[in-house]
């Protein structure tokens, strides 16, 4: 089977930086993947180009088998991209149902005439656009939640409905940017479990930046590392975490060597960076 | 100012908050700096000509001036303030508040005494002994010293209501107010009463031709405070918030009913100018739906809102006018489509360059946009068409009536106004809770992710634009019939500057804010010869205290719509009482 | 799976009219040029006359429009109240100049005349500080970390604010600028017509955008602006006092704009409550146009601004057969501002706003 996403030789720089440097990467559909690194290591960045939320400099990205380099972001969602936030982005002033109607927006074709007129059709459509609604409501646990303004959840729901949203589009690739960051181990837990339900249940291929290395080993099939924008491993979780380069970078070379030897002890230890 | 501060709830005098350890001169230093700041104030009331342009209307008659109220309440706003800053003990909280009610006072005396030995009204307009006589209350130089002592009482009974017990408190403020108000519309409630035999007596007791007679100020202050004891004793609101749903549902259309009456009977019952207040309200609330979707929804700031009312009122003008310039002589109705339709296309010719640009460019090209229609409707260069300042005059009613008849006169302009703004107000309706309604405010809310998730930008904030314009067209439109000609000087920048403080005021997104604030902005001033003049000033406090405090607006849309309807009722139990956050949060 | 057509066609639609638009104002600009150079209606004397009279309004327009580019550079705000901050400065003036011609020194010859428009520039320029400072403290300040529409919203309540109550204060009418006679006078040169009030203005414009260039680049509080306007928080982490920085900017730039106001009613003899409105918004558009946040930008796009303003009309619409070309000089103004804004809102010179971009 063809692989969901290819991006090859992606660069992205920022005046002299840069950012992201020839980066070839591709993504297996029904996969579950890292992208990991330290901090400035260019994985958000990488995120906003495939997303289009960033013009690429040089390179290309294929989605499907699609270049999707130079569209806008609102095509690129509608072939089946849909993202989160590192800081979450929701519409703060919106309910938390209302953002999940939002995010159904590109599956739903109601024209302005049309709700006006208020036909059979519209009513319909919005009928069952609210019925999906709550039921996305339900899968994050927040039934009977759906008034509250999402400015007004408690973060860990917010992180939740974030996610939400970007599945009330219908995704086929959903990026996932540091979904855990902020929670606590139990409700990292939480949070890793719902995104393997995503996969198995929904079938989606899911991305994901991470720092907790306790989710990122746990739920990655795949993980590849960025340093200074280039990539500097890739491969099994296993392989991971015994690679040295991939230590060297996060902790330096002193402290790696430290690390070396207690290996014995591995997950969990990085995530002294986040 | 000091009056907006004084209605905030922080609350009544804390004690531990004042009990401070300096008694000594710091303690007294705020009273001294509200007592200067009061001094200012009072001193640009007079200047900038509130003080004696308000001052032959009355309050109550033959007592009380408005210009006298407007520097008594800044003494009454002073006091109060200064009386919760002064240092501890009800005695000293009085003491406080008559210094700096005093303080304030004394730059009037300073005004007085300086206008006395120079002539300043090389610099300053209003710095006349006409405005003299009025801060020494008819006494001129001699008397220089009473601004002293009026502010400082005023001050005094200031600080006296801070120093109430809360119980107390409420009733006085509203016995104030209440007088504030029924006195600034005596007129407008007198009119209709001396038409009647019934209520003409009861009407020439408790109103002069303008504000109330001292009986009518005491009826005001008792009925008020009688009916708010009254309401709190029967807890009338309480059964009210715990009626059930059912028999809430069943209250709604009798209410709605009798609305819709006094709605429909409101300028017939006050007179012709009045019902031409209405109708130019009216016409607002109605522009004010349309600009809603492109400002309240979508987020977009349009300062050029005019430029379609342009072309709507030209349209219609020329289609049916019966002079010069008319070039079809159209029945109203055939030609209002037609204006709606190009208003729209021309909000689209606007539209398509300007909306790639970020928000507060926006505001500035559509405010250029603007003035550049403004220019071009007076101009030479279109004069064969349009008629330069002097315009398209002979625009027929819409409906043929005979002179006498009771739709003849702007009556019929409300009517038809009012009609069109029940369908603005229906369409504005179904369209916020559409999939497109819930985009524009998706885009409002943050731009990147609405795109992010599916939303066409462009296309989406054309369409709001679009549809602004068109309400905006057909707002033009009826103007034109209503005035009977559309001259250029119509077409001006106010226009714009109008429709967008009454959302911004009112509430963004809000239908209640919609209605209230055309009513409040344009009603108002309409209303009042005098407060036509500051209305643009008072526009300005208004925005910037509406950004400062309250930017979600007076009415925002948010409480409304959780009244209106619950998207997700699967738990009785919903916590929903959520409370109105501010926007832009994000 | 693919991007849907008729989005595309829409997009492309749209492409095509926004070149259509930009290719038919060039089309104007360049037919009504050739149309009227070619017609021969007006000969070189009235050309530079109108370059001139460009170089000395353009000259005002760039002291305010400085003011404006330093606010949007340090607070990425648009003042929209500086337009009124420069006509309060040309009432200050104005109650200066009744002041010095009571006392007989204004028209008191050359150099008593110098000096009396000094101290009248410097009378404005105090008062327009002072208001400037007011408004920042109230209508500004509490807004700093609001979302962008805030403040600008704002911004115009105080712009309304100010009109209106030198409104009220003065009286709607129009005031006529006591006449300094000298100024009418010409320069006594052979090749070109000029008057000394032309020469003053541009002069003193010059002066004054040296003085804020020095002021910007060696100063230590000019530094700190410089700072700020890179990066507020990192500026704060290393001790530079940001609201200070902020409140030096408001200052220095309100002082311009009130001398401007003086400069600007000197040359055109009136003002009245809402002479600040087009004046500021052109120096606005001359802030876009030399790149919003860019000091030397807006310097250039003042001066740009002033000479399309002077020969524009003329130049672009005599030829087409237009009409009152010149009661459109205020529409070329503004076309001027609504293009930039769409097409090069980056501004000719590039923006000088760092980064920053959510």
């Amino acid at each position: 089977m063809a692989p969901l996403l290819v991006a090859e030789h992606v660069t992205k720089r920022f005046g002299g930086l840069l950012a992201v440097n020839k980066l070839d990467f591709t993504l297996e559909q029904g996969s579950i993947c890292s992208v990991i690194g330290p901090n400035g290591a260019g994985k958000t960045t990488f995120f906003n180009c495939i997303a289009g939320f960033y013009r690429i400099d040089e390179g290309s990205i294929e989605f499907g088998g699609l270049p999707i380099q130079g569209l806008r972001r609102d095509e690129i969602s509608h072939l089946g991209i849909a993202r989160t936030y590192q800081n979450i982005r929701l519409f703060a002033n919106m309910t938390a149902m209302e953002n999940l109607l939002v995010g159904q927006h590109q599956n739903l074709r109601s024209t302005w005439i049309g709700a006006v007129l208020g036909t059979r059709s519209v009513r319909e459509e919005e009928r069952l656009a609210h019925e999906e609604a709550r039921r996305l409501l339900r899968f994050i646990g927040l039934q009977g939640r759906g008034d509250t303004l999402a400015s007004n959840l408690p973060y860990g729901d917010q992180r939740r409905l974030e996610v939400a949203r970007a599945l009330a589009a219908k995704p086929k690739l959903l990026l996932l940017d540091e979904p855990t960051a902020g929670m606590n181990p139990a409700e990292q837990g939480e949070m890793t479990a719902f995104v393997r339900k995503l996969r198995d249940d929904l079938g989606i291929t899911i991305l994901l930046i991470e720092h907790a290395m306790r989710v990122v080993m746990g739920i990655s099939e795949r993980i590849t590392v960025l340093d200074y924008g280039e990539k500097i491993a890739e491969g099994p979780p296993e392989e991971i975490q015994r690679n040295a380069r991939v230590i060297e970078a996060y902790l330096g070379r002193e402290q790696a060597a430290a690390v070396a030897r207690e290996a014995s002890n591995p997950p969990g230890s990085l995530s002294a960076e986040a | 100012m000091s009056q907006l501060q004084a209605e905030t709830p922080s609350g009544h005098r804390v004690a531990p908050e004042t009990a401070r350890p300096s008694v000594g001169d710091a303690g007294w230093r705020p009273v001294l700096k509200l007592g200067l700041l009061g001094g200012a104030i009072a001193l640009y009331l007079c200047l900038t000509g509130i003080v004696p342009i308000f001052n032959p209307r009355a309050l109550i008659a033959g007592l009380i001036s408005l210009g006298e109220v407007a520097l008594l309440t800044t003494g009454l706003g002073v006091g109060y303030l200064a009386a919760r800053r002064a240092p501890d003990g009800p005695r000293r909280a009085l003491l406080g508040a008559t210094i700096a009610g005093a303080v304030a006072g004394a730059f009037l005396t300073a005004l007085v005494l300086l206008g006395a030995a120079v002539d300043l009204r090389g610099i300053a307009l209003h710095a006349s002994p006409a405005t003299y006589e009025i801060l020494t209350f008819g006494f001129g130089i001699p008397g220089s010293w009473i601004p002293i002592v009026a502010l400082g009482l005023a001050a005094a009974l200031g600080g006296a209501i801070q120093v109430l017990p809360p119980r107390l408190q409420r009733p006085v403020t509203t016995g104030l107010m209440a007088l504030l108000v029924v006195g600034l519309f005596a007129g407008i409630i007198r009119t209709p009463m001396l038409a009647s035999p019934l209520t003409d007596q009861l009407g020439r007791l408790l109103f002069a031709s303008e504000g109330l007679t001292l009986v009518g100020a005491i009826v005001t202050v008792v009925v008020v405070l009688g009916g708010q004891w009254l309401n709190r004793r029967l807890a009338v609101r309480r059964r009210g918030r715990e009626l059930p749903q059912a028999q809430r549902r069943r209250l709604t259309l009798p209410v709605a009913l009798i609305g819709l009456l006094f709605v429909l009977w409101l300028p017939q019952g006050v007179g012709s100018f009045f019902a031409q207040v209405v109708a130019v309200v009216t016409l607002y609330v109605l522009m004010a739906f349309g600009l809603n979707i492109t400002l309240g929804l979508a987020g977009l700031l349009d300062l050029g809102f005019v430029a379609f009312f342009a072309v709507g009122a030209y349209t219609v003008g020329l289609l049916t006018s019966t002079g010069e310039y008319g070039i079809a002589q159209w029945p109203f109705w055939a030609a209002v489509p037609v204006a709606v339709v190009l208003a729209m296309l021309f909000g689209a010719f606007l539209g398509l360059p300007i909306l790639g640009i970020r928000g507060d460019y926006l505001a500035i090209a559509t405010l250029g946009f603007g003035e550049i229609i403004r220019i071009l409707a007076g101009s030479d260069l279109l004069k064969p068409w349009l008629g330069g300042p002097r315009g398209v005059t002979s625009i027929p009613k819409p409906i043929e009536v005979t002179p006498d008849s009771f739709l003849a006169g702007p009556l019929q302009i409300y009517y038809i106004a009012l009609a069109a703004a029940v369908v603005v107000a229906f369409v504005a309706i179904r369209l916020r809770d559409s999939r497109l309604g819930r985009a524009w405010i998706a885009i409002r809310e943050d731009e990147d992710v609405a795109e992010a998730m599916g939303v066409n930008l462009v296309q989406t904030k054309l369409l709001a634009y679009m549809l602004g314009a068109a309400f905006a067209g057909l707002g033009g439109a009826i103007f034109s019939t209503l005035l009977g000609a559309i001259i250029s000087s119509s077409v001006n920048l106010f226009v714009s500057i109008n429709v967008a403080a009454i959302i911004i005021v009112g509430g963004m997104g809000s239908i209640p804010g919609v209605v209230g604030g055309s009513i409040f902005l344009i009603g108002i001033p309409e209303l009042f010869r005098e407060f036509s003049e500051y209305r643009f000033l008072f526009y300005g406090v208004a925005l910037i205290a509406m950004m400062i405090y309250r930017p979600e607006g007076i009415w925002p849309s948010r409480i409304a719509r959780r009244e209106l309807h619950t998207t997700d009722a699967l738990e009785p139990g919903d916590p929903t009482a959520v409370p109105a956050t501010e926007m832009g949060k994000a | 799976m693919q991007v849907r057509l008729a989005d595309r066609l829409t997009d492309l639609a749209i492409a095509a009219f926004l070149w259509a638009f930009r290719l038919s104002v060039v089309a104007i600009v360049v037919v009504g040029s050739f149309l009227t150079l070619t017609s021969g209606k007006y000969n070189v004397d009235t050309w530079t006359g109108l370059v001139i009279t460009g170089l000395a309004t353009g000259s005002v327009y760039a002291l305010v429009a400085l003011g404006y580019t330093m606010v949007y550079g340090i607070l990425r705000m648009i003042n929209f109240a500086h337009g009124e901050v420069f006509m309060v400065g040309g009432f200050a003036g104005y109650f200066a100049a009744v002041g010095l011609s009571s006392l007989g020194v204004l028209n008191a010859g050359p150099l008593a005349s110098l000096l009396s428009i000094l101290v009248m520039m410097v009378v404005a320029g105090a008062f327009s500080t002072l208001i400037a400072l007011l408004v920042e403290r109230v209508a500004y300040r509490p807004l700093r970390n609001a979302p962008r529409l805030i403040p600008l919203i704002s911004a115009i309540g105080a712009s309304f604010f100010l009109q209106y109550s030198v409104k009220g204060w003065a009286g709607p009418g129009v005031y006529a600028y006591p006449d300094v006679g000298v100024l009418n006078e010409l320069v006594p040169i052979d090749f070109v017509r000029i008057q000394w009030k032309q020469v003053l203005v541009v002069t003193a414009a010059l002066v004054m955008m040296a003085g804020l260039y020095v002021f910007v680049m060696r100063t230590k509080i000019g530094t700190a602006i410089r700072a700020v306007s890179e990066d507020k928080a990192t500026a704060a982490l290393m001790g530079i006092d940001v609201n200070r920085a902020i409140v030096t900017t408001f200052a220095v730039g309100a002082a311009m704009a009130g001398a401007a106001g003086v400069l600007f009613a000197l040359m055109f003899r009136q003002i009245n409550f809402f002479s600040g409105f087009e004046p500021g918004l052109k120096a606005f558009t001359a802030a876009v146009l030399g790149g919003i946040g860019n000091v030397p930008g807006a310097m250039l796009g003042g001066l740009f601004l002033g000479q399309v303003e002077a020969v524009g009309p003329t130049l672009f619409l005599d030829g087409l057969g237009v009409p009152g070309a010149s009661g459109l000089a205020k529409a070329i103004a503004f076309t001027m501002l609504v293009l930039i804004l769409v097409f090069r809102p980056s501004g000719l010179l590039g923006e000088r706003i760092s980064g920053q971009r959510a």
